[in-house]
């Protein structure tokens, strides 16, 4: 070893030898930074958030989630809402929910009208028992990437709720129930679309219709809650 | 010099098992008591500086040392065990919360257990459900049941889905607990209870079933019972429902009825575990009919509107009689006792 160590050594001092007087012309720069200008895009300026604004890193991720719903509005087959899942656009979307189906009745207390909790277990048990079969029935599919694609989907349902509300505060007659109906089988549809369009490719094809069915279920269910929500007149 | 260097190591120890033993005392009274840990660290510093004193002694007067030594490390060994304690109980806390997290864990990497039971196709699943609806009059070889629990899962969240419907549309109310939570309780609760019922008995019986195949049999059953219902909690005739619960009701039970009789040897063990499941799944279906239904909503007015003159005023009228009476019983044993 020591041999061969001594003679890589002579053999670099006699390769790098001649290198020595050899001259470098002033015009060409010989210095610079050690980077690979390949590898300095966008991924170390996402990094670097430590010396950034609140606002820019706010601002980052509101964009991230208006972003998002824009996607589930015009459900295109695209991979955005399964790359990068967040919980913040669902969260936020079944709080809201929960709330405008919530107020209603907020005064009397016997009423069977949907409460703040049962609307949020609903959604999120409903969410995993979905996720959950999908995992069963063979689907590549993580966790939460599906918990994130069935929480976004709400959004057309949640749009549904207010115009719903608005409608009723106009009228109680039964022209706004058929706008409401047709309003809330439009939006169902949307919402079950657009998870759908999302979601079935990572089941197997033979057994998409097995998949869909718990989504078209989950989703008939609140859209039923949103129909049958009624202010106290 | 060695030994010197021995006990200083005891009393770090003990400095820190003193410090242990203090933030314990801190850490149950669940406030951290400012005084408290004012004094550990005074008493630390002294310590430091007695530490160092004694050190010094040590090194002056070399034959002193081995028996302040040996008391040092008795007086410390309590110490040390006290600290160790904590430790150990931090310790085993630690464990305990990881092994609960690698359980959980291990439930979620073990979903591949349960796969086997969801491998079905969409034209297996309907199949089934129509076949759920058509007894098979063969009962001299054993029927075939088929041990999947995707279509059974799916007809119990229907089932759920279907019982808040005529939960809200009866005006249900339900004191304790939500809607929500009551409907996925008798479903799941009728399915998981009923099957484990009928499992035990079948076992009594010495059917040739498991319960695997249980648990698909019942669930498939209540195909029946989510048309029923579906359509009687919108349309309300109760000859409708009658009608219903007999025809569709009743086919889905004999189904399961002839699947079980085929499955038992027997005459009295036939009896026994047909006559308990037909029995018990029509009168499920009855019940989820009535209980969630306008009949029962007005049952629930009455009992609910207190402000509605009626029986319930009588409550508050027995309210006085009660001391009345305590008072007559008293007064009567006093008398019996001065007698």
């Amino acid at each position: 070893m020591a041999e061969t160590e001594g003679f890589g050594d002579s053999g670099s001092k006699q390769l790098f030898a001649g290198l020595s007087n050899v001259s470098i012309s002033g015009d060409i720069p010989v210095e610079g930074e050690i980077t690979v200008p390949m590898a300095s895009t966008s991924q170390e300026d996402d990094l670097s958030t430590l010396d950034e604004p609140v606002k820019d890193t706010i601002m980052r991720d509101l964009k991230a989630v208006g972003n998002k719903f824009l996607h589930v509005m015009y459900p295109k087959k695209s991979t955005t809402l399964l790359r990068d899942w967040d919980l913040w656009g669902p969260l936020v979307l079944c709080v809201s929910l929960a709330l405008m189906l919530q107020g209603g009745n907020a005064d009397s207390k016997d009423d069977g009208g949907p409460q703040f909790a049962e609307v949020f277990v609903i959604i999120w048990f409903g969410a995993v028992v979905i996720t959950l079969n999908s995992k069963l029935l063979g689907g590549t599919i993580s966790f939460f990437q599906s918990l994130c694609v069935l929480g976004y989907c709400i959004l057309p349902l949640t749009v549904a709720m207010l115009v719903c509300r608005l409608v009723l505060l106009l009228s109680h007659t039964t022209a706004s129930f058929i706008v409401r109906l047709v309003v809330v089988t439009v939006m169902f549809a949307w919402s079950t679309f657009a998870s759908t369009a999302f979601l079935a490719d990572s089941q197997p094809p033979n057994r998409r219709a097995l998949a869909v069915y718990p989504i078209f279920l989950f989703y008939f269910v609140i859209s039923w809650m949103v129909l049958t929500f009624n202010t106290v007149s | 010099m060695a030994n010197s260097s021995g006990s200083s190591r005891n009393l770090t120890a003990a400095d820190w098992g003193g410090f242990d033993d203090n933030m314990q005392a801190g850490a149950g009274a669940a406030v951290i008591d400012m005084e408290n840990m004012d004094d550990t660290s005074g008493s630390s510093f002294e310590d430091m500086g007695e530490i160092h004193q004694r050190l010094k002694e040590e090194e002056e007067e070399g034959e002193g040392a081995p028996e302040e030594g040996e008391e040092d490390g008795a007086f410390l060994g309590m110490k040390g065990v006290k600290g160790q304690l904590g430790r150990q109980v931090a310790d085993e806390m630690w464990q305990a919360g990881k092994r609960q997290a690698s359980k959980a864990f291990n439930l979620y990497a073990n979903i591949d257990i349960l796969r086997p039971y969801f491998d079905v196709e969409p034209i297996q699943v309907r199949n089934r459900l129509l076949e759920s609806m058509i007894p098979v009059k063969m009962i001299s070889f054993p029927q075939k049941i088929a041990g999947e629990l995707y279509g059974p899962l799916m007809l119990v969240f229907t089932m759920v889905a279907i019982l808040l419907h005529g939960m809200k549309s009866s005006g249900t109310i339900i004191r304790e607990g939500t809607l929500m939570g009551t409907a996925i309780g008798t479903c799941f609760g009728y399915w998981l209870g009923v099957s484990s019922f009928i499992y035990f008995v079948a076992y009594l019986c010495n059917a040739q079933i498991t319960m695997l195949q249980t648990l698909s049999l019942l669930g498939y059953g209540l195909f029946g019972h989510c048309i029923v219902l579906f359509i009687t909690y919108n349309i309300h005739f109760h000859s409708l429902f009658y009608i219903f619960w007999l025809c569709i009701g009743g086919l889905s039970t004999l189904r399961m009825v002839a699947v079980l009789l085929s499955r038992t040897v027997g005459h009295t063990q036939r009896l026994i575990l047909c006559g308990t499941m037909a029995a018990l799944h029509m009168l499920f279906l009855l019940y989820l009919h009535f209980a969630y239904h306008k009949v029962v909503e007005g049952i629930l007015d009455t009992l609910d509107g207190q402000h509605i003159p009626g029986p319930i005023q009588r409550v508050a009228r027995d309210l006085p009689l009660v001391p009345n009476a305590v008072l007559n019983a008293t007064a009567q044993i006093l008398l019996a006792q001065s007698r």
